[in-house]
């Protein structure tokens, strides 16, 4: 395979990566902003910030990765990018702020109200960052960025019927995959009302994003007919098929069974079928009239990152491996309630 | 490119821009330094406690850890905005430049990584693991901040020194990236940073326990929080005076503008002398105080060397004169100061195995740590308004880089506002972290209550 595809596919992973896990975390935080009073939302919070205590903040490698790719593998399109879309950007960079740091805080206080007031900034900026995030991608899906820098529209490229449907996909998906997630993970500890609890949040969410990838779908349809065209009847069908399939299924095991392990991997194959489905439907183009070997850095670049990447891999498969064996001595089934063992279930994101 | 500049609103733009990326870094590489020397000053600790068993050191270790993890995560946040913002407000930079200087990115990545997962383990397997492995858990910690360190900073050194590419019709072909990353700027650069970044979290750390002590806690435990860390900058800092003299030769080998800038010289002559304080007016600096031959011998180790002036390039491409000569003069100050207070302490330690006893040396070390944060940022000052109007020295202006789009200026203000919240907010976690009495490293070690030692 050619150098560009492999480092497109490694970046496409990367995003991928960040929807999921980064994706989890930010839907942790929109139901920690639904779980009510101080007292009423104790131990959903405390489920939520058990969940993503350890791992929020490699996730957020998953973001810098796809970053850094994307300036290094295909320069001009980082830069047509950031520059139209610098307005979603920024927002989406003081969101992040906002919830990293409130959400540490939150770990460190002790008095009630710094608690209500970081975690009500880690709350409300969960589900904000993924909104902007969301309406980049639909600005780019639908061919809004065109290629140099600052040449599209600052307010109307991402503020437009697809960006929107996006947007709130990404919100719903993040609280969908939270849910989904945290059904388990309360299983898990032996909290059946608390599981009960999350899986009605999670059949509501599935059935929410369902419906909005319905939508999003119709959208396309009149806003970006080529995505559209392959998506329905191109090379990404298959990856569309799957999606509903997993996400019909989800709902289905959501609904009659308990087999909540089982749902984690059918709502990321959701997830997964549509973000690959917008890959391949947009493939080779990246921005309107730009194809991916137009816009691919030098070979010499490519290959130093790819086998630095390859390198590096060495060393972090180790440590993870590390990682997991330490978490996972001592967690037997029960334990882990209210934050008090960060164990197995934290190690997934890795 | 000057139809940029004399383009009003991306004047405004520019001046934005700049302004976010002064505010944001400025902001991050104080969090970052202490990301990179705080987990070695704490391992010190934790170590010397494992084999003396002595409980102050343990307590010492925990909090440190604690508020380690605090730092981690805010600097994982302001470090994003940072990659945020290379393309948001330097899209022409990125665009054109971003494959050549991407490799040393990718490889900060990968050890950013590797500190997230070794953090992890840190911090929340403290009571889950023997002290031994536990310990051993933390090396990675320190390798891995010292080496994203490194690899952050070749990539500014390649924006002062630019090599390993060349450029046809505006794209850049034949680039060899790893030529750019350790390009000629490289060692001393990132040598300066590491070591200013020890001394950093040396001095800070330690000025919060001198500070204790002026107000009279001078039990064990405050005596050992404030010798652990201050001893390592202690050590670190006659090193640094060395290798900021390296940078400095660098310099005026190959960014003779910066040089000129630095030490107001404005015409190009021989026997230089060193000029300390001065304002630059009017193409000159006046009121300096001024040691004969100083800079010639400095720069070049003879006094009658020959110093390049600032009349070498046209006016459009002088950097501002008094902002970089002042940050020179105010870093090199400092760290001659820390320098002064780090004998002190040898040389009553030599004496009687103790601290100085004059009150003076705590005061002194309580300052001690705003000195160095105050000389880490007039020392970057010089590297990046020295380098002005280049981002790529010799080959990109800066107003070629900025982004076009209007506005700017709004979301500096966005962004100026939210650090603001975030200065105060951090700094109150931090000073509360400090007092709380049960000391868990993370949430779930709510057992650990029997520290009695304070």
């Amino acid at each position: 395979m050619p150098l560009p595809e492999i480092l497109l596919g490694l970046l496409w992973i990367g995003v991928t990566a960040y929807v999921l896990f980064g994706g989890a975390d930010f839907g942790g935080g929109v139901w920690d902003l639904l779980a009510g009073g101080a007292e009423r939302g104790a131990r959903q919070r405390a489920l939520v910030e058990h969940s993503i205590g350890p791992v929020w903040e490699a996730n957020h490698v998953w973001l810098i990765f796809v970053i850094v790719l994307a300036w290094t593998g295909v320069p001009s399109v980082f830069a047509a990018v950031a520059s139209t879309l610098y307005v979603p950007l920024t927002l989406t960079a003081l969101g992040i702020i906002a919830r990293g740091s409130a959400f540490a805080f939150r770990k460190a206080s002790t008095l009630l109200w710094q608690r209500r007031l970081f975690g009500a900034a880690f709350a409300f900026s969960s589900v904000v960052t993924p909104f902007f995030l969301g309406t980049v991608a639909g600005a780019i899906a639908s061919g809004r960025v065109p290629p140099g820098i600052a040449e599209g529209d600052l307010t109307a490229s991402w503020l437009n019927p697809t960006s929107l449907v996006s947007g709130a996909l990404a919100v719903g998906t993040a609280a969908y995959l939270a849910a989904v997630y945290l059904t388990r993970d309360a299983q898990r500890a032996g909290d059946t009302a608390l599981a009960a609890a999350f899986r009605r949040r999670a059949l509501a969410a599935g059935v929410v994003v369902g419906g909005l990838s319905a939508l999003g779908l119709a959208v396309l349809r009149a806003d970006a007919p080529r995505l559209f065209g392959q998506l329905t009847t191109g090379a990404a069908l298959p990856l569309l098929v799957l999606s509903v399939a997993a996400g019909v299924v989800s709902l289905a095991l959501l609904a009659w069974t308990r087999a909540y392990l089982a749902v984690r991997v059918t709502a990321a194959l959701a997830v997964v079928g549509l973000l690959w489905g917008w890959g391949v439907g947009q493939y080779p183009h990246l921005l309107p009239g730009v194809t991916l070997h137009e816009a691919a850095a030098t070979p010499a670049v490519l290959a130093a990152t790819l086998g630095a990447l390859a390198v590096g891999a060495l060393l972090l498969v180790p440590s993870l491996v590390w990682l997991y064996a330490t978490f996972q001595r001592g967690d037997a089934p029960g334990e882990g309630e209210n934050g008090s063992t960060p164990v197995a279930p934290d190690v997934r994101k890795y | 490119m000057d139809v940029f500049v004399a383009d009003a609103v991306n004047a405004q733009n520019l001046m934005a821009a700049r302004l976010q990326m002064a505010l944001s870094l400025g902001w991050h590489i104080i969090v970052a330094c202490l990301g990179v020397g705080m987990p070695a000053i704490t391992l010190i600790a934790e170590w010397r406690g494992h084999r003396t068993g002595d409980p102050h050191l343990r307590l010492l270790a925990r909090r440190w850890a604690k508020a380690m993890g605090v730092l981690f995560a805010v600097g994982a946040v302001s470090g994003t905005i940072l990659s945020f913002e290379m393309g948001l407000l330097w899209p022409g930079l990125m665009g054109t430049y971003g494959e050549v200087i991407g490799l040393p990115f990718a490889l900060e990545g990968i050890a950013f990584f590797i500190e997230a997962i070794f953090l992890g383990i840190y911090l929340y397997a403290w009571d889950r693991m023997p002290p031994v492995p536990h310990l051993l858990s933390g090396i990675p910690i320190v390798v891995a901040g010292v080496a994203s360190a490194f690899f952050v900073v070749t990539a500014n050194a390649w924006m002062q020194q630019p090599t390993g590419f060349d450029t046809r019709e505006g794209r850049v072909t034949a680039v060899e990236p790893w030529a750019a990353m350790f390009n000629p700027a490289t060692p001393p650069q990132t040598v300066h940073m590491i070591l200013a970044a020890f001394m950093v979290a040396g001095f800070s750390m330690a000025a919060v326990y001198a500070v204790a002590m002026l107000r009279g806690r001078r039990d064990r435990y405050h005596r050992l929080g404030f010798l652990i860390p201050f001893t390592v900058a202690a050590v670190v800092t006659p090193v640094q005076i060395g290798v900021g003299d390296w940078a400095a030769h660098f310099v005026a080998e190959n960014q003779p503008v910066k040089l000129a800038a630095m030490e107001g010289v404005f015409e190009t002559e021989r026997a230089v002398p060193l000029h300390l304080g001065g304002v630059a007016v009017d193409g000159e600096l006046r009121y300096a105080l001024e040691i004969p031959y100083g800079l010639s011998l400095l720069a070049h180790w003879n006094p009658h060397a020959e110093i390049a002036g600032l009349n070498e390039v046209p006016a459009a491409e002088h950097p501002p004169v008094n902002i970089v000569h002042w940050a020179f003069q105010i870093m090199v100050g400092l760290g001659f100061a820390l320098l002064a207070l780090a004998v002190w302490q040898w040389w009553a330690w030599w004496r009687r195995r103790d601290l100085p006893r004059s009150p003076w040396f705590l005061r002194a070390a309580a300052l001690s740590g705003v000195a160095a944060v105050v000389a880490l940022e007039a020392g970057w000052t010089v590297t990046e308004v020295g380098r002005q109007p280049w981002i790529v020295y010799g080959v990109m202006r800066t107003a070629e880089a900025v982004n076009p789009a209007p506005g700017l200026v709004y979301g500096f203000a966005g962004v100026a506002a939210v650090y603001a919240v975030l200065t105060v907010a951090t700094v109150y976690v931090l000073r509360r972290m400090a007092r709380e009495k049960p000391v868990p490293v993370a949430p779930q070690e709510r057992d650990v209550t029997d520290y009695k030692v304070v």
